[in-house]
């Protein structure tokens, strides 16, 4: 066992922070350090140039076209990125949808979508939820109904995240309406823009538009874009919802934010003194951090555990969970650094419609939308009541 | 001892209620929040009709004879139905501090123009820099003549926009952060060298940044004595504070309805999703903070009367450790439950979720008045 990194491994950190310097476009770097919303345009700058690297796709094996890095060096790969404020990868073409089409998928599939995953010239996004199925994902009704060489599909999904943005949604259907729920779904891939699909916007608490409804309306899809064998389609989503948890942790994120938190603590004043020296909150911050290190250490035992083999197991459900708190408890307690100053709601500066300036520091405005968005954190990914039970039925046999 | 509210309080209430059932639906409150004021004009009318902006007030300066009671009992309505007509800053704030320490001219100026629903106040007292000390002011009044100048900013000033008049927390003596030296000024809202800069707030009111540059002002504009309005705003803000938590209050009665019959009705696994344990005892202890934010309230609007300041300082700063909490707890909770449904903006969830995020940062957050409240329990 050593903690210290390798002197190879080190090297490593030093490519990954020279090239994020050299090929994150500075106005991007910018935004994400400001804590700005970002443009599909943005994060595709980003990505295309981790494409290029070969990087993008950085927890996939050598053989499906990924750089197969070790735990170590992924670990090392999102540290660096988040410290240098490159923004998030979008997890449903890299983390979701190819691993499962390199797994489940056939020849022509993988031939097909893997590599404009690995290079981000196709964006796609995730059809899972739906109104009436939530928690309860295996309840879905969006049915697919086989004619000829095509399914028909109707019914709608729901939070469906840049939908608005995407060239492609991978989505969960029902072939069989008369089998056990789990039994009768398939895993389909549609083009967005085949005819009867559309997007409609949901607004969230802090005004903005990040989710949409997806209605399909006699969306024709070819039988060849079905992945893995059909009303088989619950092995994927399964396999996918697994690895979406790990990732969901968000720890190099949430370091970046204590260090940001810190920041305005040291700007804003109480009683005439940095409110960083207010013994009360330094000691809330210093709490949070030591939250963020055993999420990080619980993250780095199961990498370790995973380089010896195998896919995470449910155990990574609990990643989940305290990582979405602490990404919570990072934006409250930003707001209360923030005080009276997080009540002003200012949209165009926010949504970056107008050049509306700030009231007061220009962080103060983001803290009450962070802290109302983040809230997702816990419900999205299947929710905190539902990873709990994952654990307590899975790992500790109750 | 007797806790329950007399029949022209029971009144008082069931007449709140209506208002806030009749013009309060959440469709209808949408459309106020986007009007340019914020506030509808017949609704302030209304109040001044049904002589809710006099209630609180003695019948020797023009009002009803009645107290902090009246004020939890229409505010707690005010929270049910997230209303938006300013009736804190104008009321509770300006009215309360002027016909506590205003003098002849103003009441008979001010006060009772403001029973008739004819005039509106707001309170500045927030600086950049003050956080939660209301004594960190720096906006300086200067002699001038027989008068005074005002120079400097002021923060978040709710309803300075509608204000006829703005309540300015100046300093005229004293150095930074010291009580001692502050004077309160009553300043016409359209007086030249003020300016604003309007905006909303996360939960839909209005607010403004203040720039004063040189404004006049008369000797007569000073609220109760040069150098000694430290007192004045103090315990006007802690009479808000009350106040404030009976709004939250009724928030969290709301929320948590829209929870429990949230859960009694989507279904998940075949079943209503009230039916896990898990929910259950979240929705538990929903109730048991809900009801514990309405006794500290109750306790702080009958003990903000008291003639011991210290008494009166506990109570509300007791009040509002509680409400933040219990505040916290609800609309957490309210919004978990309700899945990805209670992050948008289409339900009325997130919004009380705002409104109560938002009043635990008025007037020091649930921390600010521990501190406060652990200096003054421990001192006695």
């Amino acid at each position: 066992m050593d903690l210290a990194f390798t002197p190879e491994e080190q090297k490593f950190a030093d490519e990954v922070r020279a090239f994020a310097r050299s090929h994150l476009p500075v106005d991007v770097r910018d935004k994400v350090k400001n804590g700005k919303h970002l443009g599909r345009d943005d994060y595709m700058r980003w990505q295309q140039a981790l494409g290029k690297k070969g990087w993008l796709v950085y927890t996939w094996p050598k053989k499906h076209g990924g750089p197969g890095f070790t735990p170590a060096e992924r670990y090392i790969f999102e540290n660096i990125c988040a410290e240098e404020y490159a923004p998030g990868i979008i997890p449903f073409g890299t983390k979701m949808v190819g691993p499962v089409i390199y797994t489940f998928g056939n020849e022509e599939q993988k031939a097909k979508y893997l590599g404009p995953i690995r290079l981000s010239t196709v964006w796609w996004c995730q059809g899972y939820s739906e109104p009436g199925s939530g928690s309860d994902l295996a309840s879905l009704r969006t049915k697919a109904e086989k004619e000829g060489d095509h399914y028909i599909v109707n019914g709608s999904k729901t939070w469906n995240t840049m939908g608005h943005w995407a060239d492609w949604i991978f989505c969960l259907v029902r072939t069989d309406p008369k089998s056990k729920p789990q039994e009768g779904i398939s895993f389909l891939l549609i083009d967005m823009k085949t005819p009867g699909i559309t997007v409609k916007p949901i607004i969230m608490a802090d005004g903005g538009h990040e989710v949409n409804e997806v209605f399909f309306d006699n969306v024709k899809v070819p039988v060849a874009n079905l992945v893995g064998k059909e009303n088989e389609g619950w092995t994927c989503a399964k396999f996918l919802l697994a690895n979406e948890r790990l990732g969901i942790a968000a720890v190099p994120q949430s370091k970046r934010g204590v260090a940001a938190l810190k920041d305005i603590a040291r700007a804003e004043q109480d009683n005439g003194r940095p409110l960083i020296e207010n013994k009360s909150f330094a000691e809330k911050i210093a709490d949070l951090e030591i939250q963020v290190t055993a999420l990080e250490y619980t993250e780095l035992r199961v990498l370790s555990a995973m380089a010896h083999g195998g896919q995470p197991g449910p155990e990574v459900s609990g990643l989940k969970i305290r990582g979405s708190e602490i990404q919570q408890r990072l934006t409250e307690l930003t707001m209360e650094a923030v005080g009276e100053y997080s009540a002003p709601y200012l949209p165009g500066l926010l949504w970056q419609g107008t050049n509306e300036a700030p009231v007061g520091p220009e962080y103060a405005h983001l803290a009450a939308p962070r802290y109302f968005n983040t809230r997702k954190t816990t419900i999205y990914g299947g929710s905190n009541e539902i990873q709990k039970g994952i654990i307590s039925k899975m790992v500790l046999g109750l | 001892m007797d806790l329950s509210l007399s029949d022209e309080q029971k009144q008082l209430q069931e007449q709140a209620e209506r208002f806030v059932r009749d013009k309060y639906a959440f469709d209808a409150r949408r459309k106020i929040a986007a009007t340019d004021r914020g506030w509808l004009p017949e609704n302030w009318a209304q109040f001044a009709e049904l002589g809710w902006l006099g209630m609180s007030f003695s019948e020797e300066d023009g009002g009803y004879g009645g107290g902090p009671i009246e004020t939890m009992i229409v505010m707690e309505q005010f929270g049910k139905g997230l209303v938006l007509e300013p009736f804190l800053p104008t009321v509770v704030l300006g009215g309360g501090m002027i016909a506590r320490s205003g003098s002849k001219a103003q009441k008979e100026a001010l006060l009772a123009p403001m029973i008739e629903g004819k005039k509106q106040f707001a309170l500045a007292w927030l600086e950049r820099q003050s956080r939660y000390n209301l004594a960190d002011v720096s906006l300086k009044a200067t002699k001038e003549g027989a008068g005074w100048s005002l120079s400097g900013h002021k923060g978040v000033v709710y309803n300075a926009a509608s204000a006829d008049h703005i309540i300015v927390l100046a300093r005229t003596a004293g150095s930074a952060r010291e009580p001692k030296g502050l004077t309160l000024f009553i300043v016409d809202g359209k007086a030249k060298g003020l300016t604003r800069r309007d905006y909303p707030t996360q939960d839909s009111l209005r607010a403004s940044e203040l720039t004063f540059d040189k404004v006049s002002v008369g000797a007569d504009a000073v609220l109760g004595k040069v150098d000694e309005g430290f007192g004045v705003v103090e315990d006007g803000v802690d009479r808000a504070i009350v106040a404030l938590c009976a709004e939250a209050t009724g928030c969290m009665d709301a929320i948590n309805a829209a929870t429990l019959e949230y859960i009694k009705t989507r279904k998940q696994f075949g079943v209503a999703i009230g039916k896990f344990q898990v929910l259950q005892h979240r929705m538990v202890d929903c109730f048991t903070n809900a009801q514990e934010a309405r006794s500290m309230t109750l306790m702080a609007s009958l003990k903000i009367d008291d003639k011991d300041p210290i008494v009166r300082a506990k109570a509300a700063s007791g009040a509002k450790v509680q409400i933040g909490k219990s505040g916290k707890f609800c609309g957490q909770s309210a919004v978990q439950m309700h899945g990805g449904m209670g992050v948008t903006d289409e339900l009325s969830v997130s919004h009380y979720f705002k409104r109560l995020t938002m009043i635990d940062l008025m007037f020091g957050n649930q921390q600010h008045h521990l501190t406060r409240y652990s200096n003054l329990a421990m001192a006695a």
